[in-house]
């Protein structure tokens, strides 16, 4: 384990399986701080599976997922969140007939309770915070547009703010790039480089372009196991892992 | 059940079963119609009942048809009358779906309240053509009576003929849709409709023709309805949440869960409905099944397809 | 002061509506109507206390419920039992076999109160159980079912169970409940009648105000986060849940607060007609309290209330004058405003276009706002562990 860098989540052994198919198996992941670290691997591998692990949207049948040394595995979703993990999906997950600004206040962790909810006042801080983020993801002068109304890529910046919203301290990125045009894509790995500072970031990805361009870390899976792990100068020289890209 | 001696007993089960066997095959016409519909479309057609009760009527019109004008046809009027009842429901199922459903697609809630209202114009017609008081057609002779098997133990003739109808139906349904390529196609547009869309299946077509099928079957449930009870224009409403149950608890979509869930809750009723006066036998099992389903949503067997 | 009347309304044409419905039913109403059919309106308005809870459940949420005559049944037999009890002293029943315990237990032979009767003698009791009652059991039901994913279509079903469930069961209990029959012939509220025309006003007007009060407590919950949030539950469930809310929370909370206004609706439905029976709160009811929900506008509070009162205006006239054609306009009527109209009287209301270009563009608009309503869930169980 590095000093500089302690290990914030640590997956040991994972496995699930739904009606005795193993999508994911005997998997083995440990997340430093404040490290990019990227999943890749053919379609079918697993690796969506594993967030949805992780955030707790399917129960693991095998292995443990520790956030800082916390176990996490069986908690309900909102409470992992809670905890400080936050999730983005593959194809943009935002509120369309909601506000930019809108969106990212629901995001705001301050009164997530029903009486919360109630209670809940635009504050001169919340509502800094919330400018501040679309700041980051470029979108200052698109407050007040309509989030549905977006192109693609904005939508996916959005998504990445409201995860920024929640401060949490593991981002986990799905495809965060699909879709995007080369200039969104270059946009994008600074943004995320740029988050990376402050916390902690899984993404799953299959641009290998991108990946070399954001990666600290990058684990290769293949039919729900790992397949290598590394740097990405050590895995794409792997045999196993030249083997099955280029074998698919 | 203290004053009954248990030879009393045990005839009062058998006959009771055999009481259930009959509302058994209702409730499982009536599910796999509905079935078959909300496995599809994910819809629920608050008007299967009233589909049921058209071919109730649908039965007793021939009925009395072959009354004033054929007497002589009158033992073999009733195999055509099912048949009659299951093109006339199919029918109007294929018109409702054009009219109502297919623009109410990805809104099951409104379709669920749509067809609700439907079912309220279906009951008015009803009961402006054929009265608000129940009628019961002209059962041929070989339905009537019962078969004793022994001292206080009498079979009903017509219970075996639901019986038997309603077996038919199931397997030529099992069959149809595990051995006809439309069944195939079906089953392909239920897993995943934008590849079969993809792949050259007309899905709008598909969903037509599964609404139409689902409603003849109800049509024949109605039919089947007449030997074991008058019709009236409130006939099919009575029934429709038990059939609700009989899909929700079969676990959607599976047909084996609808014909299982059919026959516990069938047998419940009838059963209960002996011992505990009026009402509450079936209070007792519906209440059952919900605390069940509130527990276990998924019903008995739930579809095994992952979830995203 | 100022702030709270923003946060309840959005515009000022919204405060100006609010403000001459209230001026309708507060003066213009009474003075208009003689006190028979004031009462009558204050019958519909009961049911407006339901229709408010649909506007935030089914609205703004996304649940359908098609049992919320049970609660509305929950509140009035709350109260139905507390005003039987005052009607049956034993001086006024002492020619029954059992004098001093209601008549319909007497004629099924019960010789003592049941147990479950006794704390109804007490009317703080009656009222903490007119509001607790049906948001406790709401609550319970809404907990199980909502963590466990079931929404939808599922949720409709079970809930339109319930609501057979129930009927049928106070109807097979006839010494317990008053059956079928129901619990009539009720006379007074501690010592005060409720049937005398001077009662009817109060009670009236009584109705209007806690209306009115609930109603500014839904448009409170719609304009906070909470009515945001709701909305963004119906819609995108997930990033809901993945933005750290406690989704099962917040809908079972939503369906135990319109329980508990339902509950409210029925207790003074009770007092102003005077009886409670299982044909008001069953399968067919429960949705009826629907579709006035769905012809009003299922968004707005405003249009749910007054689609209470149109639906039954014109059911009360319509059904009178023609009983056969009634059923077909309520099923035509309903069928239509769930195609072309998804947001109901209110909805047509906001999109009044104000010049030619503005009917082209509702035109225009017409195809996509009836395909294109607030997305639903088909699948309740998104996944099975």
């Amino acid at each position: 384990m590095n000093i500089d860098h302690p290990n914030v989540l640590e997956v040991e052994d994972l496995g699930v399986s739904f009606d005795g198919f193993k999508a994911v198996d005997g998997f083995n992941f440990y997340l430093a701080q404040n490290h990019v670290h990227v999943i890749i691997g053919p379609n079918g591998a697993g690796k969506t599976t594993v967030l949805d692990l992780i955030c707790g949207k399917t129960l693991a049948t095998a292995g443990s997922i520790k956030f800082k040394g916390k176990e996490l595995r069986g908690s309900r979703e909102y409470r992992i969140v809670r905890a400080g993990i936050g999730r983005k999906f593959q194809n943009p997950s935002i509120y369309e007939n909601l506000t930019v600004f809108e969106n990212l206040e629901l995001s705001h962790p301050t009164g997530r309770g029903v009486i919360g909810c109630l209670m809940f006042r635009r504050t001169a801080s919340i509502k800094q915070q919330c400018e501040d983020v679309a700041a980051q993801i470029g979108l200052s002068d698109r407050l007040d547009t309509e989030a549905g109304i977006l192109s693609h890529g904005q939508k996916q910046w959005l998504e990445i703010g409201m995860l920024l919203m929640q401060d949490p301290e593991i981002i986990m990125l799905d495809e965060p790039v699909a879709g995007m045009s080369v200039r969104e894509r270059t946009q994008t790995a600074t943004l995320i480089r740029k988050i990376s500072k402050d916390r902690s970031v899984i993404v799953i990805e299959h641009d290998m372009e991108f990946v070399r361009e954001i990666a600290d870390r990058v684990t290769v899976m293949h039919l729900g196991k790992i397949l290598a792990e590394g740097s990405m100068e050590k895995v794409s020289n792997d045999p196993k892992v030249i083997e099955v890209y280029i074998g698919h | 059940m203290g004053d009954y001696t248990s030879e009393e007993l045990q005839s009062i089960f058998i006959m009771q079963s055999f009481s259930g066997l009959s509302l058994f095959s209702v409730l499982l016409l009536m599910g796999l119609g509905l079935a078959l519909i909300f496995g599809q479309m994910g819809v629920i057609n608050m008007a299967h009942g009233e589909f049921m009760a058209l071919g109730a009527y649908t039965v007793y019109f021939c009925s009395h048809l072959t009354d004033s004008y054929a007497p002589t046809f009158g033992p073999y009027y009733f195999i055509f009358a099912i048949l009659l009842a299951f093109f006339i429901c199919a029918l109007l199922g294929a018109l409702v779906e054009w009219a109502m459903i297919r623009h109410l697609y990805h809104r099951p809630l409104d379709t669920l309240l749509a067809t609700w209202g439907l079912s309220l114009i279906l009951q008015q017609t009803y009961r402006s053509t054929f009265g608000a008081r129940e009628v019961t057609p002209t059962l041929p002779e070989w339905l009537m009576g019962s078969y004793n098997i022994k001292e206080g133990l009498d079979i009903p003739i017509n219970g075996m003929f639901v019986l038997g109808l309603s077996i038919v139906v199931t397997i030529a349904l099992i069959t149809f849709m595990y051995r006809s390529s439309f069944g195939l196609r079906l089953r392909a547009t239920v897993q995943n409709r934008k590849m079969s869309a993809a792949v050259g299946i007309n899905t709008a077509k598909v969903d037509r023709l599964a609404f139409s099928l689902g409603c003849g079957i109800a049509g024949i449930a109605g039919a089947a309805f007449t030997t074991i009870g008058s019709t009236g224009p409130d006939s099919g409403s009575r029934y429709i949440v038990d059939a609700f149950l009989v899909v929700v608890a079969g676990g959607t979509a599976s047909l084996l869960g609808c014909l299982a869930s059919a026959f516990g809750i069938a047998q419940a009723q009838s059963i209960l409905e002996f011992f505990l006066e009026g009402t509450k036998g079936k209070v007792a099992t519906l209440l059952v099944i919900v605390i069940a389903l509130m527990i276990r949503p998924q019903g008995l067997f739930p579809s095994k397809v992952r979830g995203h | 002061m100022q702030l709270l009347f923003k946060t309840l309304f959005k515009t000022r044409g919204e405060a100006l509506a609010f403000g001459g419905f209230l001026l309708l039913l507060l003066v213009i109403l009474p003075l208009a109507l003689p006190v028979f059919r004031l009462n009558l309106v204050g019958k519909y308005l009961t049911f407006g206390f339901v229709a408010v809870g649909l506007v935030l459940l089914w609205g703004r949420c996304g649940i359908l419920s098609l049992g919320q005559g049970v609660f509305f049944g929950l509140g009035g037999y709350c109260m139905a039992m507390f005003l039987k009890l005052e009607a049956s002293d034993p001086i006024t029943t002492a020619i029954q076999s059992t004098p001093g315990i209601p008549d319909f237990m007497d004629w099924n032979q019960l010789t003592k109160l049941p147990l479950f009767w006794e704390p109804f003698k007490s009317l703080p009791f009656t009222i903490f159980a007119v509001f607790i009652l049906p948001a406790a059991v709401a609550f319970i039901i809404g907990w199980a079912m909502f963590r466990r994913r079931v929404g939808g279509v599922y949720f409709a079903i079970i809930t339109q169970s319930l609501a057979l469930i129930f009927s049928l069961g106070i109807d097979g209990n006839q010494g317990f409940t008053g059956g079928r029959n129901g619990i009539t012939d009720l006379r007074t509220l501690c010592g005060w009648d409720i049937r005398s025309e001077n009662a009817q006003y109060i009670l009236y007007f009584a109705c209007v105000v806690l209306l009115f009060t609930v109603a500014m407590g839904a448009k409170y919950i719609i304009n906070t986060r909470l009515g945001r949030v709701l909305v963004a539950i119906r819609d995108r469930e997930d990033r809901v849940r993945f933005s750290g809310y406690d989704v099962a929370m917040i809908r079972a909370f939503i369906f135990s607060f319109a329980a508990m206004i339902s509950g409210l609706g029925g207790a003074l439905f009770v007092l102003q007609v005077g009886f409670m029976s299982p044909s008001i709160i069953g399968i067919v009811p429960s949705i009826e309290m629907v579709i006035f929900t769905a012809v009003g506008g299922r968004l707005s509070v405003l249009g749910a209330i007054l689609g209470c009162l149109i639906v039954n205006f014109g059911k009360t006239t319509f059904s009178e004058a023609y009983p056969d054609l009634w059923l077909y306009l309520m099923g035509g009527t309903f069928i239509s405003v769930v195609m072309f109209f998804p947001n109901g009287l209110a909805g047509l209301i906001e999109k009044i276009p104000t010049s030619k270009e503005n009917y082209q563009a509702l035109f225009a608009r017409f195809k996509k706002t009836a395909s294109t309503p607030p997305t639903q869930k088909s699948t309740p169980i998104t996944d099975e562990h």
